[in-house]
């Protein structure tokens, strides 16, 4: 039964983590334009011609 | 009749640069018609490019370039030419205070809900051991409130945090001595809450935390998809008014023109106003000669001819020449200002409009909680503890929970809102569905309502409008336009010259041909208040091009759908009767009225409301007023500031046909909600004495609340479907 005070600590920072993750991805403005990110990865980042 | 559209002298739109603190500045732009990667490289790439410009960047979603200048001299129109050259369509974009105050609320209800779901998570962890020693399995009972101390120090702290939109729009409410359906919610939280907190110390049984937080979970998520649809809807009617570019031309000192915001007109100002746009301000004109269409402010479809000397009044839509305008008034000074005031009049009284869910929650607080109090003092006198006779209190107060109830109209308005912004029709406010569904009769506007609101090319000769549209298709004049829509797509004039005021020149086939006003072709003038345009090849004789206001294809449709459905039509009008009639007599309808006033109009509508439920769709400034009085309103896109203002629903498409829409799934919606509201009653109904008898325990508390909760949810998407 004592492994509760491991586990019970452990699967509360996980989801706390998810918690501060998720805040995160609200702070860096990764849901104001989901069809313009899902366009970008198409983008060539090179700047070269052809 | 073409004028000149000088390219050379695009005005300057400094204005609109808005400038941070560190010296830097930037500003945001509506893009038209960018849609993939290569779009967005291809403007990021040219934009940056520009001196001056730090920074570009394309919100695709929206459809919004923010881009960084250097300092605040830097000229937005060079930025609007250089996406032009690449094909795209662009406007300055003022984001207003309002937006980033819902923006701001928007985050809070994401975070909120984010919180809420982490909670309401965790605590079910702790809950699940807690329910499986309520069938008898070994629990110890130290282990027992172990659980509910760890489930109570997770959910508690969530709860709160995420319930705080609930309970400060009870209090707000409250203080206003009235009960909303967050009431309710605030108190069975709060008490759920305490009764678990006295139940753990006291080694209890009975600990509800995961049901007070889960609760918060299920209501916030419905509370933030109907902020989030309500804001799509309005970003995308500020759109609309964005396109009808709300600046005015300022000529300064030395002759230089400069887009300015049109709250920055000052009395005095020179402005200078082309074909096609609007007169901003009361004022006098100084210079030029034209014809301006007073449909917006009076509904009449004739054009009146002005010329220097004449006062012109703000929302007039000037037609054909070049003008200079000397400003009269400040703009919230102008005719517009009596317009407004009227309007804020009417929104009074439709703010008093009390909403289905508010209805619902006065008959349920009541109930509820004189339930739940008798529950305790009834148990308590027939020889329950006091703290037995509390708990089934609040298991009372629990199962009964507001939480269908909550959702059973949010779900409903998302499902039905949703459904509707893919059709085109954008729904500003909740409470504009549940006004829709209730309406009996319908006022419709004529001009711009149920005719097209803008000139179309009467029925002519084919070869004559094939031989003017290249001439037609190289000028922007709002007749030159119409003819080039009629003719469809083709080739363009070469060697166009434009001429101020007169028409536009230029060599079709080879031979010069000229397209403008009759004394600029060599033809005798028309009769008076014809829309006209004289096209004439070198040597050849004139030909007469006529105009007119026609009718939107859908209109007569539209009636017909519409009595077909029980509602009685009529058509209020500025206009004279005799176009009135023509108009009424094609789409069918007997009732009207025309010449009215914009106070005129207002009174028609309050007349009318005595005794029925009006619908209001209209467009123009003098439908503001009436608009913002009738039961409910709606606008067309192409439909002023005010007037947009003034409806809770806006239609971003051309067709009429979109307002029987909105009010078949409105009158779907409340069936739904009504439903949704008789399965809640149904469900407490059957659970209040179950808690009433102590049936009920933590476990089924869970259960009974996320099962009525799904099926309100479920039962929301039937909105619409039902025919």
């Amino acid at each position: 039964m004592n492994i509760v005070f491991i586990l019970a600590p452990l699967s509360l920072a996980l989801g706390g983590c998810a918690l501060a993750a998720f805040m995160w991805t609200l702070r860096s403005r990764q849901y104001e334009d989901p069809r313009g990110a899902a366009e970008r990865i198409l983008m060539d980042d090179s700047e070269e011609p052809g | 009749m073409a004028v000149t559209w000088d390219a050379a002298s695009v005005p300057d739109m400094r204005a609109f640069v808005r400038r941070e603190a560190d010296g830097r500045a930037s500003v945001e732009l509506l893009v038209r018609g960018a849609r993939c990667a290569a779009c967005i490289a291809k403007i990021e790439k040219s934009v940056a490019a520009l001196p001056g410009v730090t920074s570009a960047r394309l919100n695709l979603s929206l459809g919004k370039l923010t881009v960084g200048l250097a300092d605040g001299r830097a000229d937005p129109a060079r930025i609007i030419a250089a996406l032009e050259g690449l094909g795209y369509e662009a406007t300055l974009f003022e984001p207003g205070a309002a937006r980033s105050e819902r923006d701001r609320e928007g985050r809070r209800l994401i975070i909120a809900l984010a919180v809420a779901g982490f909670g309401a998570m965790n605590a079910m962890m702790f809950s699940v051991p807690l329910w499986a020693g309520l069938f008898g399995q070994e629990l110890g009972p130290a282990t027992r409130t172990l659980m509910m101390w760890l489930s109570g120090i997770v959910a508690a702290p969530c709860a709160l945090y995420a319930g705080m939109p609930f309970f400060e729009s009870a209090w707000r409410s409250l203080r206003v001595g009235r009960a909303n359906m967050d009431v309710p919610i605030s108190i069975g939280v709060i008490l759920t809450l305490a009764i678990s907190f006295s139940e753990t110390l006291l080694n209890g049984r009975d600990a509800y935390f995961d049901a007070a937080v889960s609760l918060l979970f299920l209501l916030l998520i419905g509370r933030w998809l109907d902020h989030v649809l309500r804001g799509k809807a309005r970003s995308a009617a500020a759109d609309l008014l964005a396109l009808q570019s709300p600046t005015a031309t300022r000529i300064d000192g030395e002759g230089r023109e400069r887009a300015i915001p049109l709250s920055d007109i000052r009395p005095g100002d020179r402005l200078r106003i082309r074909p096609g746009e609007r007169i901003p301000v009361d004022g006098v004109l100084e210079d030029g000669a034209s014809e301006l269409d007073n449909s917006p402010l009076t509904g009449e479809s004739a054009p009146e001819a002005v010329a220097a000397g004449a006062a012109c009044r703000a929302g007039a839509l000037n037609l054909t020449g070049l003008l200079t305008l000397r400003a009269a008034a400040r703009p919230e000074n102008s005719a517009l200002a009596e317009i407004a005031r009227l309007v804020e009049a009417g929104a009074q009284s439709r703010s008093r409009y009390v909403r289905l869910a508010d209805k619902a929650a006065a008959l349920y607080v009541p109930v509820v909680h004189a339930t739940a109090a008798l529950t305790f003092a009834g148990g308590w006198a027939l020889g329950l503890g006091p703290r037995e006779a509390l708990i089934r209190a609040v298991a009372v107060l629990i199962v009964t929970c507001p939480c269908a109830l909550g959702l059973a109209v949010p779900a409903v308005q998302v499902a039905a809102s949703s459904r509707l912004f893919r059709r085109g029709v954008l729904v500003k406010s909740g409470a504009a569905l549940e006004r829709l569904a209730e309406v009996e009769h319908v006022v419709f506007d004529k001009t711009g309502v149920l005719t097209e609101g803008r000139p179309e090319l009467l029925s002519a000769d084919p070869a004559v409008v094939a031989a003017a549209a290249p001439l037609a298709r190289a000028s922007r004049h709002p007749l030159a336009r119409a003819v080039a829509r009629a003719a469809g797509p083709g080739p363009t004039a070469e060697q166009v010259v434009e001429h101020a005021g007169q028409g536009v020149e230029g060599v079709v086939d080879g031979r010069r041909a000229r397209l403008g006003r009759a004394g600029f072709v060599g033809a005798a003038a028309g009769a008076e208040g014809e829309t006209e345009l004289w096209f004439a090849v070198e040597g050849g004789t004139p030909e007469r091009l006529r105009f007119a206001d026609r009718l939107r294809a859908d209109a007569a449709a539209t009636i017909a759908a519409l009595k077909a459905r029980g509602l009685t039509v009529e058509i209020l009008s500025g206009d004279v009767p005799g176009a009135v009639e023509a108009v009424a007599g094609q789409v069918g309808v007997a009732d009207w009225r025309a010449g009215l006033t914009p106070e005129q109009k207002a009174a028609a509508i309050d007349a009318l409301s005595a005794d029925r439920k009006v619908l209001m769709v209209g467009d123009g400034l003098n439908d503001a007023a009436a608009l913002a009085r009738a039961h409910a309103a709606i606008a067309p896109g192409s439909a002023l500031e005010a007037s947009q203002n003034a409806s809770d629903i806006v239609l971003s498409g051309p067709e009429l046909m979109t307002v029987v829409e909105a009010i078949e799934v409105a009158r779907s919606a409340r069936r739904v909600a009504l439903e949704n509201f008789s399965f809640s009653a149904l469900y407490n109904v059957v659970a209040a004495p179950a808690a009433m008898l102590g049936f009920v325990n933590p476990f089924v508390a869970a259960l009974a609340m996320s099962g009525s909760s799904l099926v309100v949810s479920l039962n929301a998407f039937r909105v619409g479907r039902s025919q």
